[in-house]
């Protein structure tokens, strides 16, 4: 499966030369905001707290390793700790589809996980998608179909669409809007979003 | 939106769940899918202070069929059941609730057997199941024993599990040939809970019903089965007149609330309506034809 390999794209790379450039000038970033391969460098909180839990997991294959209260949901450790922003909090409450993302394979909504629920897992988001400066066939879509209007959904569409297509890659379009059901989009651009589903289905090897 | 803090444990064995269990009662609330649990929990409807994680639990994932019945785990996610052979060749019932049951995203995470747990009046599988020979097992400190879901669900958002207690099997008796279901849902909105559902279990010999169990969602603080109209239909032969009458019958079992979905006598002719249409495609299915959920 794509997901299993990992990958570094571009913009999470210098996110994380930012963010590793941050803390060596400030001092004062958390040690927990950056990636496994960094931590020797920086303490890590030891504080024992039973309304916090040390979480770890790949995203986007790089592994992550950080210390959270316990309340934090999936969507707020990927956005408000990783800064990874391509997930969007829309209805924060299971219905829009805005903040979905990949979770071992499957599409589930990060507003409605814990983070330390998914301990472990693997995760993809919008970030993880293009690999050595190609956008996935997916994205291509989108684009070259005018998958989107605002694109505040557009992620968390393409994270549903890609988590569908990798099960089923030669889809009928009432399986795909079946499939899709949980992303709103309040634009309403679903027919072209339908067909850039569509058309990334061919797009992509079988 | 953020829970309120809460302490949270992740055990590897039912047993270490058990013991944590006991030690925090009232406070702990069990965690699988959490596609109820989380929302609540975010909205401060619920404030557990404490959460016991059972997704490490590995003896409680997915569906195995032993003994002529299919078993699902604590961990059976709504997906696993939507992607099972065994379900789609046997229970097509069950095929129809989850294809109805909110969105992929939730039927990626939630599970079957924290939606019985959590005893939604609205929610798809306690009404879908309670058609179908339906029994949980539960385990406690004092041992296991198994209960009927007709006696698990107690009220609305009320089961018979005692404080100590974990869901750990759900198991459905594999119905035998010529057997066909069928699980009806109205909805206001795709994904939405149901405003009114009805499940049909029968058994078809020629054009005698020799079986056949009515279960009613959304139609009363628990769903419950319309035992009248599976009277009126149990070992007779399937006329139109027969089951225009069963159809009044489930209409007067169905105790449902007036709500934002819709008044009582609106949901009281919509048991009716999805009575006569649930029977029509279990009989079809009966019959050995493949009626997709999509037509449902």
């Amino acid at each position: 499966m794509r997901d299993d390999e990992p990958n570094v794209p571009e913009a999470s790379v210098s996110r994380r030369a930012f963010l590793k450039g941050g803390a060596a000038a400030t001092g004062a970033l958390s040690s927990a905001l950056l990636p496994e391969t960094a931590e020797a460098q920086l303490p890590v909180a030891t504080t024992p707290d039973a309304r916090r839990t040390m979480v770890e997991m790949r995203v986007n294959g790089i592994p992550y390793r950080h210390e959270v209260p316990n309340h934090t949901t999936l969507l707020e450790f990927i956005r408000g700790d990783l800064k990874l922003t391509g997930a969007k909090a829309g209805c924060d409450r299971l219905q829009c589809g805005a903040c979905t993302v990949i979770v071992n394979g499957r599409n589930i909504y990060s507003c409605t996980a814990l983070a330390v629920e998914v301990s472990g897992a693997e995760v993809t988001t919008i970030e993880g998608l293009a690999k050595d400066n190609a956008l996935h066939p997916l994205q291509q879509a989108f684009i070259e179909h005018s998958g989107y209007q605002c694109g505040f959904c557009t992620s968390g569409q393409i994270l549903a669409a890609k988590a569908f297509l990798d099960r089923h890659p030669t889809p009928s379009e009432d399986d795909v809007r079946l499939a899709m059901s949980g992303n709103i989009c309040r634009c309403s651009a679903y027919k072209r979003i339908l067909e850039s589903v569509m058309a990334a289905s061919r797009a992509m090897p079988v | 939106m953020y829970p309120a803090e809460f302490e949270y444990f992740s055990p590897r064995t039912i047993d270490e769940a058990l013991a944590l269990l006991s030690t925090w009662g009232e406070d702990a609330k069990i965690l699988s899918g959490g596609q109820s649990l989380v929302p609540m929990m975010k909205l401060r409807i619920a404030s557990p202070r404490c959460l016991i994680d059972i997704n490490r639990i590995d003896s409680l994932s997915g569906l195995r069929v032993d003994e002529g019945r299919l078993v699902m785990g604590a961990l059976c996610r709504h997906a696993d059941v939507a992607a099972s052979a065994l379900v789609r060749e046997h229970l097509p019932l069950m095929l129809d609730a989850v294809s109805q049951t909110a969105d992929v995203q939730v039927r990626n995470r939630g599970t079957v057997a924290g939606s019985l747990a959590h005893a939604d009046p609205a929610g798809d599988w306690p009404a879908a199941l309670l058609a179908l020979d339906t029994h949980l097992t539960v385990v406690s400190p004092r041992g296991q024993r198994t209960v009927a879901l007709e006696t698990f669900l107690v009220d609305a958002y009320t089961t018979d599990l005692a404080v100590d207690e974990i869901v750990t099997e759900v198991a459905v008796s594999l119905p035998r040939p010529p057997a066909g279901g069928a699980y009806v849902k109205f909805e206001k909105r795709a994904g939405d809970f149901a405003v009114a559902s009805v499940g049909v279990q029968l058994t078809l010999e020629g054009d005698r019903c020799s079986d056949v169990a009515i279960s009613l969602g959304a139609l009363g603080a628990i769903p419950s089965r319309a035992s009248a109209a599976e009277a009126e239909l149990r070992d007779q032969p399937v006329t139109d007149e027969r089951l225009d009458r069963a159809a009044d019958l489930v209409r007067e079992a169905a105790q449902p609330f007036e709500d934002t979905r819709g008044s009582v006598e609106y949901k009281r002719h919509l048991a009716g309506v999805l009575f006569t249409r649930a029977f029509a495609v279990a009989a079809d299915r009966a019959r050995g034809s493949r009626v997709s959920t999509l037509h449902l």
